[in-house]
């Protein structure tokens, strides 16, 4: 039996449950999904993309398909604490890759503003799927994708209509609770937003138990001509976790899309964050937050790809590697031949605190327009000298001075957060994460 | 306060400081002014404790105490503040986090009780207003998009707070309009008493018409050359600094 082979049984089983209750696209695109995985099989160490990440410790573990489980009351306030979330803000909750209803809530929406289970909408409105599901993270080259493809049970559907703005911002949050035996998850969500909508998205993974799990997410979004969308993935799944996720963005004319990705735990992560420009005037901030201790490995990979002319990228990424952790970053942008006037910036910054921490980084450019400002840099090192410094001579001792400049660091991107509650509360794990007091009563700002 | 005497100190292998004697007492306002590359910085940096800099012969005693055997978090504590000419950009730390942690640090080392947010806003409040600092800034990271004014009265903000009883001020006119300079030059003489020194280390004689000083010293290839009164300032001013040459070779006045 080989390591595919858990996966292709499992599929087989599922299609006996399933039966007809699909449409019959979907169908075939989950058959066409496992197939290419089938041929593709997992990737390796020799696979240029995969040149970094050991994926052996993941592919050796026959996953399970993760069951429906329900929790208790401490653990959903557990949940709660770790993902930020306030009490009434609008949140679709899934346990297991599975929609909790009753985890979940949700707030007066605006008209022309749907916010669900996917799986609801594929039994309810198909044809509001699929015009869009896969069609943005194709799985032609992409075992994980394809996998979550032929797998997934469920995960949120947002869908915002033109010009509809939704204020408060909605939160999906995904549990993943540890069993006895391990198991996979595969949520998948896609999210549309029309012309001139706007959307603030958060998704936290967190995970509760011992043991290992997997987690291998799928995210499609789509933005319309001049949509606005502020999107943050916070990932606090367990060191015993592995999380594989995908995100995918197409954005239309004049769009503008933000998003953070935050990675706190799991063992063995892959974040991979891919934005296609695909019309003038688009504005895409993608910035990145990783800390890693003990044996983490934590890989973050971004695609921006530029196709039309006069679009701005623009991406941060941040990390701090303590203990033995690894840390890859590989940031590409490709600027096609049509796209003049492309304005892109790339910097990825690390910070190593021990000797054994280490992160690769590559910054890959396939710029193939003429008129065209394109820069990256990365930096691999320690804390500034003269930041030392200017803290020890107000007083500071170095000790002290280490530890503020190292969450400064982090809170760089932290303090780049538009969600409130979101931001005080990773500013709060940062201070805590480096012993300094907690500036919670200072706070004015909320 | 502070006494320095032959002092030498460089960088790598150049020679900067090549014989330094200075005496500053509590209550005493003293200018050092003198072309680029006279050591000027060099000494700011020697006295805050910049590790770049090697001192391979001479002293500083500040209150009777050996200030070279100190780190920099030390000199704070007993009272030193530099303010930087070039003030570092901290992103992600806020200027009130920082003021509050650096207060918090020195009251700890004297025995007090640590502040709070709520009591710390209470006591810099009035200073902000003297120099002109609006709430605002002070919520924003450490001089992060901070113009050189701003990062100036900044540093003379911080100095306000920690109420040191030895300033340094290197080159804090440098980068300021007119405007600028009153508010700055206006923050520091609200801090002159009788308790406090400062050593106010200028290019141009402009500020010194605002910060008034007692003595003013003037430092040439790395030696004090000429001491004197206010009015050294404005001779100076008149002369030039090629004037000092010919006094270069002349033993420099207490």
């Amino acid at each position: 039996m080989t390591e595919k082979d858990v996966y292709l049984s499992t599929f087989a089983n599922l299609e006996k449950v399933r039966g007809h209750a699909e449409p019959s696209w979907l169908h075939s695109l989950r058959t066409a999904a496992i197939d290419r995985f089938a041929e593709l099989g997992f990737p390796s160490l020799r696979d240029e993309d995969w040149r970094f990440t050991n994926l052996a410790p993941l592919v050796r573990i026959p996953f399970q398909p993760a069951e429906p489980a329900v929790l208790e009351a401490r653990d959903v306030a557990q949940a709660d604490r770790l993902a930020y979330a306030q009490a009434n803000t609008h949140r679709l909750v899934f346990v297991n890759g599975f929609f909790a209803p009753r985890l979940s809530t949700l707030g007066r929406l605006p008209d022309a503003v749907y916010a669900g289970s996917l799986a609801q909408t594929l039994r309810e409105q198909p044809e509001q799927v699929e015009p869009h599901l896969a069609h943005y993270a194709g799985f032609d080259d992409h075992p994980f994708r394809a996998l979550n493809t032929a797998f997934f049970r469920d995960g949120a559907f947002v869908s915002v209509g033109a010009g509809r703005v939704v204020e408060e911002p909605i939160h999906l949050i995904f549990i993943s609770t540890a069993g006895h035996e391990p198991a996979v998850a595969h949520p998948r969500n896609l999210l549309v937003t029309g012309s001139g909508s706007a959307l603030t998205v958060v998704e936290t993974y967190l995970g509760l138990g011992e043991g290992p799990y997997f987690t291998n997410a799928v995210t499609e979004m789509v933005l319309a001509d001049g949509a606005l969308v502020d999107h943050y993935k916070v990932q606090r799944e367990t060191v015993q976790a592995f999380h594989m996720a995908s995100l995918q963005v197409q954005q239309q004319r004049k769009s503008t899309l933000s998003s953070h990705a935050i990675t706190l735990g799991g063992g063995l992560v892959r974040n991979e964050i891919g934005a296609v420009l695909g019309a003038e005037g688009c504005e895409c901030t993608l910035n990145g937050l990783y800390l890693g201790t003990g044996r983490q490995h934590l890989d973050n990979r971004t695609t921006i790809e530029h196709a039309m002319p006069r679009c701005a990228s623009h991406e941060l990424y941040k990390g701090i590697l303590d203990g033995k952790a690894h840390g890859v970053f590989n940031g590409k942008i490709c600027v096609r031949q049509d796209a003049q006037k492309t304005d892109a910036k790339q910097t990825n910054q690390t910070l190593l605190l021990s000797e054994d921490a280490t992160i690769n980084t590559k910054p890959q450019l396939e710029i193939c327009a003429d008129d065209v400002k394109c820069t990256h840099g990365a930096t691999v090192g320690q804390l500034d000298p003269e930041s030392l410094f200017y803290l020890r001579t107000r007083g500071i001792d170095l000790a002290a001075a280490r530890s503020l400049l190292t969450f400064a660091f982090a809170n760089d991107i932290v303090e780049r957060i538009k969600v409130a509650p979101l931001r005080a509360g990773l500013e709060d794990y940062l201070l805590a994460s480096q012993q300094l007091a907690a500036d919670r009563d200072g706070k004015e700002e909320a | 306060m502070l006494t320095i005497r032959n002092l030498h100190a460089r960088v790598d292998d150049n020679v900067i400081l090549k014989g330094i004697n200075l005496t500053v007492q509590a209550g005493e306002v003293h200018a050092l002014m003198g072309p680029n590359g006279s050591g000027k910085s060099t000494l700011a940096g020697v006295l805050a404790g910049r590790d770049a800099y090697d001192v391979t012969e001479g002293e500083i005693l500040y209150q009777g105490k050996d200030l070279l055997d100190m780190d920099p978090e030390e000199r704070a504590r007993e009272g030193i503040f530099l303010a930087f000419q070039y003030p570092v950009e901290i992103p992600g730390v806020s200027n009130t986090y920082f003021l509050r942690a650096a207060v918090n640090a020195i009251r700890k080392s004297r025995g007090q009780g640590e502040l709070d947010a709520a009591g710390f806003l209470k006591l810099v409040r009035q200073k902000l207003k003297v120099l002109h600092i609006d709430d605002e800034l002070l919520k924003r990271p450490v001089n992060a998009g901070f113009s050189g004014g701003e990062k100036k009265r900044n540093e003379i903000f911080q100095m306000a707070v920690l109420d040191p009883k030895l300033a340094i001020l290197d080159e804090t006119d440098s980068g300021l309009d007119i405007d600028a300079l009153r508010i700055v030059a206006d923050g520091v003489n609200a801090l002159r008493s009788a308790d406090r020194a400062m050593l106010v280390i200028t290019h141009y004689q402009r500020l010194l018409n605002y910060i008034v000083p007692d003595r003013v010293h003037v430092l040439f290839d790395g030696r004090i050359v000429k001491s004197g009164g206010k009015e050294l300032a404005l001779e100076l001013e008149e002369k030039g600094y090629g004037w000092l040459e010919e006094t270069a070779s002349q033993p420099q006045a207490v």
